[in-house]
């Protein structure tokens, strides 16, 4: 057992120790962290975009290079800031409406080509497949697909027969899928868990694996 | 006590005793690690092999989208992920399009370095963060050096020698997006449908459900999902590693994941415990 030397590493335990005493309670000591967490994140986030987005993008060429056409993105942005004036806070519907649109043309097309027909194709049965699993996997994916599109179809009743029986496999799917996302949810909880455990003990007090 | 109270008595147990079982459960594991096997899943294998057969001198982006609140997840994975290209020749070029991103990424840089003694802007280059998302994601397939003109150093790109070949995604063997959001999706809308690059996604368990779509759909070649993922790919590094006679280890996930098998053992024999439990006491009622 090694117990650090090193302040930043003692700095990050407490800091642990001070959120994990939520789990008794709320107190000022998990509120005291929670705070520097958010004041530090939004400090370093504001750094980071100034060094490695506004600087270069917009400082460099406008004020430096002399592209006087960067002056059109640069007020564009600007005009975002006059929200806080409700005189003139009218003004952010121009950069809003230029984003807007130029966010839609760009995402429309891709987006139904990646999510509805990739992905449509995808479960369409296309034989011939090269061994059994793969015919098993593909016929699986198709009635997979087809019962819960049935399930949440609700402009016909689901008590008619056919109906009643295909949406009942649908709904089955869906919890066997809802049981695989809850296995992978309790992983990924444990694994932040055991992260910060790690920390504690390896790092922090030392205790090395045997 | 007939076994049936038994069951029922257990069934009602204050929560804050199931925490303390599974908190010394999670720590018994970090410090006597029972080192389970690692067998690579074949999700993980698809995006190892891909880039353990690349030709030496090929580009990976290597998207660090994720930020400390899922680190312990995805960080192993980016880390590992680093280290396997630069043992195979493959030339990793880190960004992060969120801003924490940035400083996790350079960590698992620094740790190549000390480890494999790579060398910046000739094995590896790292970019760093650029705002703008699904824009930069457009950027990149038209000319990186006018997205990124200098890197997360402030060295202009075009000045730098391992990029000096790369101009799009024509010059790019695959991207992985290290997310614990939807931004592997962005990467498939914008880099895989309309330029038609390689997308794969290194994703945090609770998020993998939704990207099994992507990998049938063929939109991803591969996807390293939560812990398990990190671990294994870990392990095969390591192997990478002592085959090349090189003895510094990361076992961070593999022991992390130990732990979290246990975990999640104890987690399906409190849920077994419940349930006959509440049987029971359904019976006696």
């Amino acid at each position: 057992m090694h117990i650090s030397t090193n302040l930043w590493i003692w700095i990050q335990a407490l800091l642990t120790l001070a959120i994990f005493t939520f789990l008794y309670k709320d107190n000022p000591l998990f509120r005291m962290a929670e705070h520097l967490f958010v004041g530090l994140a939004t400090g370093y986030g504001l750094v980071v975009v100034y060094k490695n987005a506004f600087y270069p993008n917009v400082w460099v060429p406008l004020f430096q290079e002399k592209q006087f056409i960067f002056i059109i993105p640069f007020v564009l942005g600007l005009l975002y800031l006059t929200s806080a004036f409700p005189k003139i806070s009218y003004m952010i519907r121009w950069p809003m409406a230029v984003l807007l649109g130029i966010g839609s043309g760009l995402s429309i097309p891709l987006t139904i080509q990646t999510y509805i027909i990739e992905q449509s194709k995808s479960s369409i049965l296309r034989p011939p497949y090269p061994d059994l699993i793969s015919w098993i996997n593909a016929l699986i994916l198709f009635v997979g697909v087809v019962s819960v599109l049935v399930y949440f179809y609700f402009s016909i009743p689901h008590d008619r027969p056919g109906v009643k029986q295909i949406s009942k496999v649908g709904l089955f799917l869906l919890m066997l899928g809802f049981g695989a996302s809850f296995g992978y949810t309790v992983m990924a909880r444990f694994s932040l868990l055991v992260g910060r455990l790690d920390f504690l003990l390896n790092k922090w007090l030392g205790i090395r694996p045997f | 006590m007939s076994v049936r109270d038994f069951f029922i008595k257990l069934s009602k147990i204050d929560r804050k005793y199931i925490y303390l079982v599974i908190l010394i459960g999670l720590i018994i594991p970090l410090i006597f690690p029972p080192r389970f096997p690692q067998k690579m899943s074949p999700q993980v294998k698809r995006v190892f092999e891909y880039i353990d057969t690349l030709p030496k001198g090929s580009y990976v982006i290597l998207s660090a989208d994720y930020d400390p609140s899922v680190a312990p997840e995805v960080h192993p994975m980016y880390k590992a992920v680093v280290k396997h290209c630069i043992l195979r020749g493959v030339i990793p070029i880190g960004m992060t399009l969120g801003v924490q991103g940035a400083g996790l990424a350079l960590d698992a840089f620094t740790e190549a370095e000390r480890v494999l003694e790579a060398r910046r802007d000739t094995d590896y280059v790292f970019l760093g963060y650029q705002a703008g998302g699904a824009v930069v994601i457009l950027g990149l397939g038209e000319d990186i050096k006018s997205v990124y003109k200098t890197d997360y150093f402030g060295t202009k790109t075009t000045d730098i020698y391992a990029l000096k070949p790369v101009k799009n995604y024509r010059d790019i063997a695959l991207v992985i997006s290290f997310s614990g959001s939807a931004l592997p999706a962005t990467w498939a809308v914008y880099a895989y449908t309309k330029y038609g690059v390689k997308v794969a996604a290194a994703v945090t368990g609770v998020s993998a459900g939704d990207f099994y779509p992507y990998i049938q759909a063929g939109q991803f070649i591969g996807m390293l999902a939560g812990m398990k993922a990190a671990a294994e790919y870990e392990d095969a590094v390591n192997r990478i590693l002592k085959e090349k006679g090189i003895g510094k280890f990361s076992t961070s996930a593999i022991r992390m994941m130990d732990a979290n098998s246990i975990g999640q053992l104890l987690i399906i024999l409190f849920i077994i415990i419940g349930n006959i439990g509440y049987f029971l006491s359904r019976r006696r009622k």
